[in-house]
């Protein structure tokens, strides 16, 4: 390693950007921006149906509440009341009908959070109720869909039945899941002289809000700023359905000219807003008797909720995924969305792929039982390899496949043919706890699937005593995005870390930005950010030539602030950027990036949606407890491919954080509805995310190493989602400790709450 | 007017209604007048119901048996005038960006923090670890954190963080308060915005106020009252508080038993009982969180005579006596006929539980306890129970008590069961064929929390469970890291 490779930030472990802020509650999120004078604050009415005819809205009581300033209803947006991030088919304000318990019917905005309450309670609304549709099974049963199928096939399905040694068929019903982060939604809109708006949101996609706030005001978007300070938590909660409040406060400031505020209550947050897409899917599959598997015939369903919002692409992203790691000759895949009168449902951390892949899990255990092979000996057999094992069924080679060498290599590590044998000895002494052990390998497409959004753009400011302002299009919510832009640019222009900071993203800086999601952030936007600099670095290099007194082609290295020549004369990054703004070159610039070489054709069901593909593999240990259900992780080996990790330590912390997440949706997070759709889970005293206790005791994370992406910003992979799907081995590994308590084939719910664990226990014990 | 003092700033407050909670009143614009600055905005909420500490403060609690101690709590359950006379901290006051907390640089070290939203309550209750001396064990890390959530971190680094502080008490100001001389509660009459919150120190005075004006509402740590006024939004127009009547205070125990005072805490609860009543402290062990247990009482657990309350059960099985309070005197009901319907109780107008008796359960007997809920840390109970049997020198059960919460509704004893046991030898066999009796003892309900099977299910394998840990002990104490809520030595 060279002394500029080493003294470089990137691939630096190093603290969180804002650590200190956020650890002395310095930091600021919407909320806790200083309150302009003239504040007012904004509390929604909501349906308290999920499908009806509205028959009378009626404000005029509560209009007259003191320190009440507006009762907003459809009648008073000014542009277009429909939003929506992909089809324009969500009313803001419900018009016509209520299509969910939760649509918004009225606004109130008022000098108090209290005014407004009393305000919302003088608010009539009188609705005929018509039936709603509450579950995937009655969708299908009555044709209730959003958007057309999606289908995605290859191979000669029916030979590769008819040569089955094993054909294993079932269904694989998948739960919701509340985002949970901890900040709930949260907007401030602040009018300026002109009466253009300035909005302080809460979301992963500052560009939907301004387009959305203008689109609802029937003005340009150059009418809207967004901002956004910070991110308290997104997980994809905040990718699409951040829009609806940035509106409404932008409608409340347009209608009373003043700052205006709106923040969720936990309860709002829950009861409002979509979650993970539910999926009910059925599948056959074909096995030789070997185990490979040589058909997947698989038809997935996901509840969308009212309306379609980001529902096309989780779904196309699931049928993507129904391969996981698995080369699979002949397939089926068909995937649709039903129309329910449910929350809509919208992007959550992995985006329909964890939805996908528990299903191709599910025929891989199966399978496994009923050849008497270890599950993880079965995966192994199955995975991507050499030509002609290296293509998806939607045809994209899959060109590096990493997953098998990770495969042998977490096995050694982790031991687990030891504690195997470790774990049976365990079992045939304990009656009521049984232990379990299980393997989940993972391949994770990088890439929107909605091809265009994969583009960023970035703003870069170099100031004349050499420091530096970064702008870019990705929002901060706890994943390290900033750390990791500061630590490209740093690297890129060669100076210290602590000479650039980043900027809150803004849409006045960055235009026409895609969402903060896909994993994509660092990729897309640290290219960008390289781009900037690059630019940059270009138009200061001859004048560092200049400074140093060095001839024209002479081989400069920028690091940590110093620039040195070929005879190690140096100067200080500073001196160039002076001497730039005293020969009148230009110090700022703006970058660009476009993901190259992708495209998919949905009516085909072929292309090439992704740039590459994440791997991991996970090792996980259980033991249960036969007499209530109760289960704990003991022990979690993984072993996750990140490339070469911009920032070490943010990104293990990733891992940490999605496994964990993951965990929760498939053991104790259950979303559940009253029989009339209203939501029943709404607190974390019902919705029981995984507390610190839930951490398995012993939990060993390392990130595969010398593995560069190529064509990747710094050769790293993107890591935010794939992590999560590493948590399905959980599932694997129960299942090995409830075949203790019995000879049966394992029937497990998801989420595997202790109370479908002790169904399971005791149908291996009834027989 | 209240007073207090804040982060080290005398605070006076006057005319804010009682019914404000702390985290609001932090967040809150305040008049300069008050004595602190604009809103304090570092503490943060995520739930307003006690399950996140997103909200957590440390209150500086000078009466606490064995001397001062910091205890973490959740101010979105704190009604304003409950931090009278005490001293109070927030993340703002132990730390700053240039002379951050030890507690603050771990976090930072060791990336603790990722959105960091639910960073100030994780960093006041690692402060809380720091001055902690007791944490000598891995569940005793957990424990202290469980009341508050990352839904970022996956919290190993956050674990890493409070290994590192827990109990390093470092020489600095904040273990100078501890040492500093401690208050005397003072009683307090405060009104604001037309709600009044009255804290007698006598019981004399709490009674003669409850028969003038029945419509109080007794209130104690308000962990459970709290959520009427966070959720519901109710306005109380007259609380009264029983914390700081002294005849509430206190534990004591002579040869015949044990006397706890109705307005103990679950924290010092959980502290005594690990020695004297093991059985209580294996409840207390998994029952809401550090913050829930620095406010919730005995009391207001007893008295809320939820369904799911997880100490009935274990007084239920332990013959417990309730000692109800009023202008006219103190009265004696044993505690198996203090509940009498769904969140009914044999308190009648003008009166309060000041204090619970148990007897000393004999020598020969076995006892457990058992919660069982989805998570298991910080979760409300799909099934609780005290279970205990007498044996005679055989090994026969003569006598046994067995009480469940989440059964029925109220907590409640299973008589045929217990009947059923009785007579037979202690072991599995019986527990099961006894079991059996438990469908006629409980039809219970099926929620979000568990369907009528599994609560069935589950009371009839935890007595067998309780038999096959106490076959041969006494009682066994949960160890860290095991599976379930029953313990079992692998053969
Ligand atoms: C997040 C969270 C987790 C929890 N976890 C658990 C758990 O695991 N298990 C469990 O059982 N409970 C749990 N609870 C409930 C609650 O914490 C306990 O019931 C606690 O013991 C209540 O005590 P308190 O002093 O806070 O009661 P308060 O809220 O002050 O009062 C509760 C009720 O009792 C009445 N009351 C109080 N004192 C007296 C008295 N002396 N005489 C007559 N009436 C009185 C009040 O009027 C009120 O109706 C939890 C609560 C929360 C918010
Ligand atoms: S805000 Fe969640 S515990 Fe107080
Ligand atoms: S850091 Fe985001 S919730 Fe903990």
């Amino acid at each position: 390693m060279s002394a500029s490779e080493h003294r470089s930030p990137l691939h630096q472990s190093r603290s969180h950007e804002s650590a200190l802020l956020h650890v002395t509650g310095a930091a600021h999120y919407v909320d806790d921006l200083p309150e302009p004078p003239g504040l007012l604050h904004c509390h929604i009415v909501a349906s308290d149906i999920a499908h009806g005819r509205l028959l009378k809205v009626d404000v005029e009581r509560a209009r007259q509440v003191p320190g009440v300033h507006a009762v907003l209803t459809s009648t008073d947006v000014p542009g277009d009341n429909n939003i929506g991030p992909i089809q324009h088919d969500e009313p803001l304000f419900a018009e016509g009908t209520v299509r969910f318990a939760g649509h918004a019917i009225a606004l109130v905005v008022g000098d108090s959070i209290a005014a407004c309450r009393k305000a919302a309670d003088l608010v009539v609304v009188l609705a005929e109720p018509l039936h709603p549709i509450l579950s995937i099974e009655e969708a299908l049963a009555k044709g209730s869909f959003h958007l057309d199928p999606h289908v995605i096939a290859r191979g000669d399905l029916v030979g590769a039945f008819a040569a089955a040694h094993l054909v294993v068929e079932a269904e694989v019903a998948s739960g919701g899941q509340d985002h949970f982060y901890l900040e709930t939604h949260a907007a401030m809109a602040v009018p300026s002289d002109d009466g253009a708006l300035h909005i302080y949101s809460s979301t992963q996609h500052p560009t939907e809000i301004q387009k959305m706030a203008a689109h609802v005001l029937g003005v340009g978007a150059h009418r809207i700023v967004c901002s956004v300070p910070r991110v308290g938590g997104g997980f994809g909660g905040k990718e699409s359905q951040a829009s609806n409040y940035g509106a409404f406060v932008a409608l409340a400031s347009h209608v009373t000219g003043r700052p205006t505020k709106l923040r969720l209550n936990r309860e709002e947050d829950m009861a409002w807003t979509g979650k993970r897409h539910p999926f009910l899917s059925q599948y056959r599959a074909a096995f030789d008797k070997d185990g490979r598997i040589l058909g997947f015939e698989v038809t997935i369903t996901s509840d969308g909720g009212f309306v379609t919002d980001l529902s096309g692409p989780v779904l196309d992203r699931a049928l993507f995924h129904l391969d996981n790691a698995y080369f699979i000759p002949a397939t089926k895949f068909l995937g649709r969305v039903a129309h329910t009168n449910l929350p809509s449902n919208t992007a959550f951390r992995g985006f329909g792929g964890p939805q996908g892949i528990v299903v191709v899990e599910d025929a891989m255990e199966r399978a496994a039982h009923r050849l008497g092979l270890p599950p993880e000996e079965l995966r192994r057999r199955n995975y991507y390899g050499p030509e002609p094992r290296n293509t998806a069924p939607y045809g994209q080679l899959i060109s590096d496949p990493r997953v098998s060498a990770m495969h042998d290599r977490l096995v050694d590590e982790a031991e687990l043919e030891i504690r195997r044998a470790e774990i049976e000895a365990y079992n045939a002494g304990s009656r009521f706890n049984k232990r379990g052990i299980g393997l989940q390998p993972l391949k994770f497409g990088i890439s929107f699937t909605k091809s265009l959004l994969n583009q960023a753009g970035s703003l870069v400011l170099v100031y004349a005593d050499g420091t530096v302002q970064l702008n870019h299009g990705g929002t901060e919510m706890g994943q390290g995005l900033h750390t990791k832009m500061q630590a490209v640019a740093a690297d890129a222009l060669g100076v210290g870390i602590d000479d650039v900071r980043v900027m809150h993203t803004a849409t006045d800086k960055v235009p026409n930005t895609s969402p903060t999601a896909a994993s994509s952030g660092s990729d897309l936007n640290g290219a960008a950010v390289a781009d900037a600099c690059a630019t940059i670095r270009g138009r200061m290099e001859p004048i560092a030539r200049k400074v140093l007194g060095v001839e024209n082609e002479a081989p400069l290295t920028w690091v940590d602030g110093r620039v040195v020549g070929p005879d190690l004369e140096s100067c200080t990054f500073a001196e160039v950027a002076n001497r730039c703004w005293v020969e009148q070159v230009s110090l700022s610039s703006t970058g660009y990036y476009r993901t190259p070489g992708i495209a998919y054709d949905h009516a085909k069901g072929r292309g090439t949606p992704f740039f590459y593909f994440a791997y991991g593999v996970a090792i996980t240990e259980v033991e249960v407890c036969g007499l209530t259900g109760e289960a704990r992780m003991r022990r979690v080996d993984i072993l996750h491919d990140v490339g070469s990790s911009l920032v070490p330590s943010i990104d293990i912390g990733q891992i940490e954080g999605g496994f964990i997440q993951g965990i929760g949706w498939l053991t104790d997070e259950e979303v559940l509805f009253w029989e009339d759709g209203r939501a029943r889970t709404v607190g974390p005293s019902t919705y029981k995310v995984p507390s610190i206790g839930d951490v398995p005791i012993d939990f060993r994370v390392q990130m595969l190493d010398r593995a560069p992406q190529p064509g990747v910003i710094g050769g790293s992979k993107a890591v935010g989602e794939p992590p999560f799907m590493l948590a399905i081995s959980v599932l694997s590994a129960l299942k090995d400790a409830i075949k203790a308590y019995g000879e049966n084939e394992v029937e497990l719910a998801i989420p595997a709450t202790p109370e479908a664990i002790l169904r399971a226990v005791e149908a291996q014990r009834a027989e | 007017m209240l007073r207090f003092e804040l982060n080290g700033r005398p605070i006076e407050v006057a005319d804010t209604s009682p019914n404000t909670t702390l985290l609001e009143w932090l967040r809150a614009s305040r008049p300069a007048s008050e004595g602190r600055g604009d809103r304090l905005t570092g503490t943060k909420e995520g739930c307003a119901e006690g399950d996140c500490g997103a909200c957590t403060v440390v209150i500086l609690d000078d009466r606490a048996p064995g001397g001062a101690r910091y205890r973490s709590v959740n101010s979105c359950l704190l009604l304003l005038p409950m931090v009278h006379g005490r001293r109070l901290f927030t993340v703002e006051g132990i730390g700053t960006t240039r002379n951050p907390h030890p507690v603050q640089t771990a976090m930072v070290d060791a990336l603790g923090s990722q959105c960091g939203y639910c960073t100030p309550g994780f960093v006041m209750s690692l402060f809380e670890a720091t001055y902690r001396d007791d944490l000598d064990d891995d569940w005793k890390v957990d424990d202290q954190l469980c009341g508050n959530l990352c839904r970022c971190t996956g919290y190993r680094p956050i674990r890493d963080a409070a290994k590192s502080v827990a109990g390093s008490c470092p020489d600095d100001i904040f273990r100078a308060a501890l040492e500093a001389p401690s208050t005397v509660a003072e009683s307090l009459d405060y009104s604001g915005a037309g709600e009044r919150f009255v804290a007698p120190t006598t019981l004399e005075a709490a009674t003669r106020l409850l028969a003038e004006k029945p419509e109080a509402r007794l209130i104690c740590g308000a962990t459970d009252l709290g959520l009427d006024v966070t959720k519901k939004h109710v306005r109380f127009p007259l609380l009264l508080s029983t914390e700081h009547i002294s005849e509430l205070q206190g534990i004591t125990e002579d040869d015949f038993g044990f006397s706890i005072g109705a307005a103990v805490t679950l924290t010092d609860l959980e502290d005594w009982s690990a020695h004297s009543l093991p059985m209580l402290h294996r409840m207390l062990r998994y029952f809401g969180a550090r913050q829930i247990k620095h406010r919730g009482t005995i009391g207001g657990n007893l008295c809320n005579a939820s369904p799911i309350g997880d100490i009935a059960p274990v007084l239920l099985a332990l013959d417990a006596r309730m000692l109800i309070s009023s202008e006219a005197g103190t009265r004696s009901v044993p505690i198996a006929d203090f509940y009498l319907a769904y969140r009914s109780t044999a308190l009648g107008e003008g009166e309060l539980l000041s204090r619970v008796e148990i007897p000393r359960p004999p020598a020969n007997t076995r006892t457990g306890a058992y919660k069982v809920s989805r998570r298991r840390e910080l979760d409300i109970s799909a099934v609780s129970a005290g279970m205990l049997v007498e044996l005679d020198t055989e090994g026969t059960i003569t006598r046994a008590r067995l009480g469940f919460g989440g059964m029925a509704a109220t907590p409640q004893r299973a008589s045929a069961t217990e009947a059923a046991l009785v007579g037979q030898p202690w072991n599995e066999a019986t527990a099961k064929a006894a079991g059996v009796h438990l469908d006629a003892d409980f039809s219970p309900m099926t929620d979000h929390r568990g369907t009528d099977w599994y609560r069935r299910t589950v009371a009839r394998n935890l007595l067998v469970g309780f038999a096959g840990e106490t076959r041969e002990r006494n009682f066994v104490p949960l160890p860290f890291g095991h599976a379930g809520t029953v313990v079992e030595e692998t053969r």
